[in-house]
């Protein structure tokens, strides 16, 4: 399950695709391009994970507002 | 031109009706340039439809002097912070450009963001509310985004309608902001382009809380009616990517250019046979090729159409002169429309609807979750909260994942400055230097206190009056508001 969800995570992970021509013929500064942008990403995900509001499914039941304009 | 935002309000701790903590939030706001001044509603004619009668249905009440103070801010900016159909409400100063609107619009998302922090300060800490700068609560209610933009009163209701309504059902292409699910439990609807798709049901209407009309009639210049309409537009997203906020108002102002002077007959197509279905057909299509019915028989893209329009704005500036900021936003608008025909994905860094997707899609990717999975719907909401340390795509900007157009320090000064191009400058002056003397304020109208217990009321009809250049000289030379009034009618 571990590498299954580790595997995902690299897709996602996987630079735009403007980059995706590049990657083609791997060089070093593309590499170190790609994987500074999974290290980018990866750090998002974290902050998103630890800002994210907890009890997620009790805020989103509980969230309705009067109908605005 | 201008824009007014609707905020959704949660609270912990507080009273779970939206409207008591709107109230709660609002008074909170210590930014109200002069306390003591109320909003003055006697202009106001919401129920005025432009096609020629009155809804009495969308007659409201006026709130009494006490009530009025407390439901209103009026800002140092120019802009007003209140409470409209129980939600927190930000109206931006009048704006000449989209970038100043934008800039505004920036300004009134951190006013709110600072009031949230003054909350925090001044109520019980069980107290705490979240603001979100969205447009649905998933539950079949909506809030809205209106833009405002003034155009001649010669431009008759069905020029507007037959030209300005295929533009605004397509441009949700770049200017919708992403949304979770949809309201009428379609299973397989996981995620469309628009939060407002969904709520609209009409063409063309006065309402704006039910039966949405794509083309809103409502005839509230707020400026010489004679020679003024004001184009109220209630079907956009809010947005919070700079970048799209920008080209939403910018490709909106251009083309009611065009139709200002009637330059789109027998030069393009656009005609939609059934708007209101289009508006869900293309919020539906992630991919943005799906092909519109229109009237001429034929079948079109969102893209297609949206590109008819711009060409014809390159055709129109060429005739009349291209001034650089123009050029500028039609060169975006055409990079826009290129990259969504190619691969929409490729605008993760300048729309909200892709920007959110890919973030959604990355959290699915991480979580192990779906679409329908109550983080994922979490997510969704919580891209749009408004507090910086805690908004999702706040830790995108911040992390240099979206585009900027606007520094720092122009979003921190337009907080507390006025634009000088426009009345706006005016209001803020007069309620900066006389706060006691002004009785109240609205969008076309300043009273003072006379002293003899009756108001003087100096209308402001004139949106591009009341600049600095024709003003600013004015404040040098009177002390008190007195010499001003003087001055005003020599």
């Amino acid at each position: 399950m571990a590498s299954e969800q580790e595997r995902k995570k690299q897709r996602i992970a996987e630079p735009a695709p403007e980059d995706q021509a590049q990657e083609a013929s791997p060089n070093p500064a593309t590499l170190e391009k790609g994987k500074k942008l999974k290290e980018d990403i990866d750090r998002l995900l974290d902050e998103i994970d630890e800002v994210l509001e907890e009890n997620a499914e009790e805020f989103v039941r509980s969230y309705v507002q009067q109908g605005g304009e | 031109m201008g824009i007014e935002t609707e905020y959704g309000i949660a609270g912990r701790g507080a009273e779970r009706d939206p409207a008591a903590m709107s109230r709660l939030f609002l008074s909170c706001c210590r930014a109200a340039v002069s306390p003591g001044t109320i909003w003055d509603y006697s202009g106001e004619t919401p129920w005025r439809d432009a096609r020629g009668f009155q809804v009495e249905e969308e007659m409201a009440e006026i709130p009494a002097a006490e009530d009025n103070r407390l439901l209103n801010k009026i800002l140092g900016n120019g802009g007003r912070l209140y409470i409209d159909a129980g939600h927190p409400e930000y109206a931006s100063p009048e704006c000449t450009s989209a970038r100043d609107l934008v800039k505004y619009e920036r300004a009134g998302d951190r006013m709110l963001a600072l009031t949230l922090e003054w909350a925090a300060e001044e109520l019980p800490p069980e107290t705490v509310f979240t603001l979100y700068k969205n447009n649905s609560d998933g539950k079949g209610n909506s809030y809205g985004c209106h833009e405002n933009y003034l155009v001649s009163r010669d431009v008759p209701l069905s020029r507007l309608s037959e030209w300005l309504a295929p533009f605004l059902v397509t441009r949700q292409i770049f200017a919708g902001a992403g949304k979770v699910g949809c309201e009428d439990g379609q299973p397989d609807v996981f995620y469309q382009i628009s939060q407002r798709a969904d709520f609209f049901e009409s063409l063309i209407g006065l309402h704006t809380m039910k039966n949405r009309p794509i083309m809103n009639t409502r005839d509230e210049p707020h400026a010489n009616p004679e020679r003024y309409r004001r184009v109220h537009v209630i079907v956009g997203d809010s947005n919070l990517c700079e970048a799209a906020s920008y080209l939403k108002v910018a490709a909106t102002s251009i083309v009611l250019d065009m139709i200002e002077h009637d330059w789109l007959p027998g030069r393009i197509s656009v005609s939609l046979e059934d708007p209101v279905a289009a508006l869900r057909q293309i919020s539906r299509d992630l991919t943005c090729r799906t092909e519109l019915r229109q009237e001429d028989g034929k079948r079109r893209t969102a893209v297609h159409i949206q590109r008819e329009y711009l060409l014809a704005a390159w055709d129109y500036y060429d005739r009349y002169g291209l001034d650089m900021e123009t050029k500028e936003a039609l060169r975006r608008w055409g990079g826009v429309l290129d990259k969504l025909e190619q691969e929409p994905d490729m605008l993760h860094r300048e729309l909200d609807w892709v920007a959110k997707k890919r973030l959604l899609e990355s959290l699915m990717a991480r979580w192990g979750v779906d679409w329908r999975h109550s983080k994922i719907v979490m997510a969704d909401l919580q891209y749009h909260d408004i507090r910086p340390e805690k908004g999702l795509y706040f830790a995108l900007e911040r992390r240099g994942f979206v585009d900027r157009l606007l520094s720092e320090d122009e979003i921190q000064t337009a907080v507390v400055k006025a634009p000088e191009d426009t009345r706006a400058y005016f209001r803020a002056e007069c309620l900066r230097r006389f706060p006691e003397r002004i009785y109240g304020a609205s969008w076309s109208s300043l009273l003072f206190h006379t002293g003899h217990d009756t108001v003087l009321k100096v209308p402001l009809m004139e949106p591009s009056r009341g600049t600095r250049e024709l003003t600013g000289e004015l404040f040098q030379r009177c002390e008190t508001a007195d010499e001003l009034l003087d001055a005003l009618r020599a």
